[in-house]
């Protein structure tokens, strides 16, 4: 069991609450949720604490992630797109600090679970729609006709667009999901490698070392992961949010 | 995503719940836990708790005062650079107002020398002049009284030649000549 890769995904129940026949547990998944949001939250209002004129190290990191997330996000949506910051910085934050505490091990990942990262998906793509309708009304299904295509090829282009746009929440819940599965599961293998080989003795422990190294080498990749993962979900949603501030492109 | 083993789980759970850890999905075979629709549930409440408790604590609290740090910092950096510009300002004024009483005094100088140069200059014409007038004075003076002196001693010469004549020609003729006589024959010798 020890060896099992997908033993790491396991939801446990700590605390079983059932309400109306759904299970609505609190379970290491929600644990390691409140944990993100603790760990997130407590950084960013503790470093700052001070308002230092001077930043110090850790308020320089928490000043660094608002203004790298205020620039991706103006850079995508414009000043107009600023309203929406708070959003998209929010779930710069959730996404980066679930994926980084999933590192550490024994813990769990929250964002290695499909339905957490397609219901953060939902949300955005709601977010576009609602406010899309709200800002553009029926202007909004323009999105769906881009300007200066050939008459005939219309209705192809957009049945083209909108199932690109349905396909977004597909995509951008999968894309974290995958790659924080496939990473963890990965790693797990190749550190699963290292404990089997050392039983055969010797021979096995000399063995053990490429796998060790792997290990090592996939762990320093999935910090990257962790933070690119983080980036594209923010960029995406920046540039999503961007088709319902401006929906003509 | 859709019939798992996991949502029959669900029914004889908490008969396992008693056991405070249900491992047993994984042990079961074929359950992929992400794909779990019984713990789905469950994940979308806790994410929407938590995710929404994140989402205000970071727009009421944490951002305001993130953005409040850098708007200071930058409106400090502004006020610096604008101070910094005046301070600049007031210095070139003040190199501008120097050169300028620079100037001014070099021009005051040249003015004061020219004056002093031209004063000099004047008296000395004025004391060369005055000599020169009493130079000339005195040469008419003298002019003027060597001419009375000369006219003087010409009225003299003639009444000298007169005497003489007369005397001389009492003594060669004997005879006394009137004046008048003698006179006009030494005028007409004249």
């Amino acid at each position: 069991m020890a060896n099992d890769p997908i033993h790491q995904f396991q939801i446990s129940k700590w605390v079983p609450i059932e309400i109306g026949g759904l299970d609505f547990s609190f379970t290491n998944a929600s644990a390691f949720m409140v944990a993100t949001v603790a760990a997130a939250g407590a950084f960013l209002f503790l470093t700052t604490s001070s308002r230092g004129l001077v930043p110090g190290r850790l308020q320089s990191v928490s000043e660094m992630s608002y203004e790298f997330v205020a620039s991706m996000l103006r850079d995508a949506a414009g000043s107009q797109g600023m309203k929406f910051f708070p959003f998209v910085f929010s779930l710069f934050m959730f996404v980066l600090v679930a994926n980084l505490l999933g590192l550490f091990p024994y813990f769990f990942t929250v964002t290695s679970h499909i339905i957490v990262t397609f219901a953060l998906a939902l949300l955005v793509i709601g977010t576009v729609i609602v406010y899309g309708f709200m800002k553009n009304g029926i202007g909004f299904l323009k999105l769906f006709v881009p300007s200066g295509v050939p008459g005939i090829l219309i209705p192809l282009v957009v049945l083209i667009e909108v199932i690109s746009f349905l396909s977004r929440p597909i995509s951008l819940s999968v894309r974290l999901f995958a790659n924080m599965l496939a990473g963890h599961i990965t790693l797990k293998v190749f550190a699963g490698f290292v404990t089997s080989l050392s039983a055969f003795g010797f021979v096995g422990v000399a063995g053990s070392i490429l796998p060790l190294a792997m290990t090592v080498a996939i762990t320093g990749l999935e910090f990257l992961v962790a933070f690119l993962q983080a980036y594209v979900f923010a960029v995406l949603t920046c540039m999503y949010l961007n088709d319902a501030i401006h929906p003509g492109h | 995503m859709f019939v798992t083993p996991g949502y029959a789980q669900e029914h004889n759970a908490p008969a396992l719940d008693e056991a405070h850890t249900v491992e047993d999905a994984g042990h079961g075979g074929g359950s992929f836990p992400p794909f779990d629709a019984s713990t789905f549930p469950s994940q979308i409440l806790w994410l929407a708790i938590t995710f929404g408790l994140f989402y205000l604590f970071l727009k009421k609290a944490v951002l305001p005062r993130i953005g409040g740090i850098l708007e200071v910092r930058h409106d400090r950096i502004q006020q610096d650079l604008d101070q910094a510009g005046r301070l600049k300002e007031e210095a070139d004024a003040a190199v501008a107002a120097y050169e300028q009483e620079l100037a001014d005094a070099r021009t005051k100088a040249n003015a004061i020398g020219q004056e002093a140069r031209d004063g000099a200059k004047a008296s000395a014409e004025a004391a060369r002049k005055k000599v020169e007038a009493s130079l000339d004075k005195k040469l008419g003076d003298a002019e003027a009284h060597i001419t009375s002196i000369k006219a003087a001693a010409m009225k003299e010469v003639g009444t000298i030649a007169e005497d003489t004549a007369g005397a001389i020609v009492q003594e060669l003729v004997g005879g006394k000549l009137d004046k008048a006589t003698v006179a006009a024959a030494v005028k007409a010798v004249r």
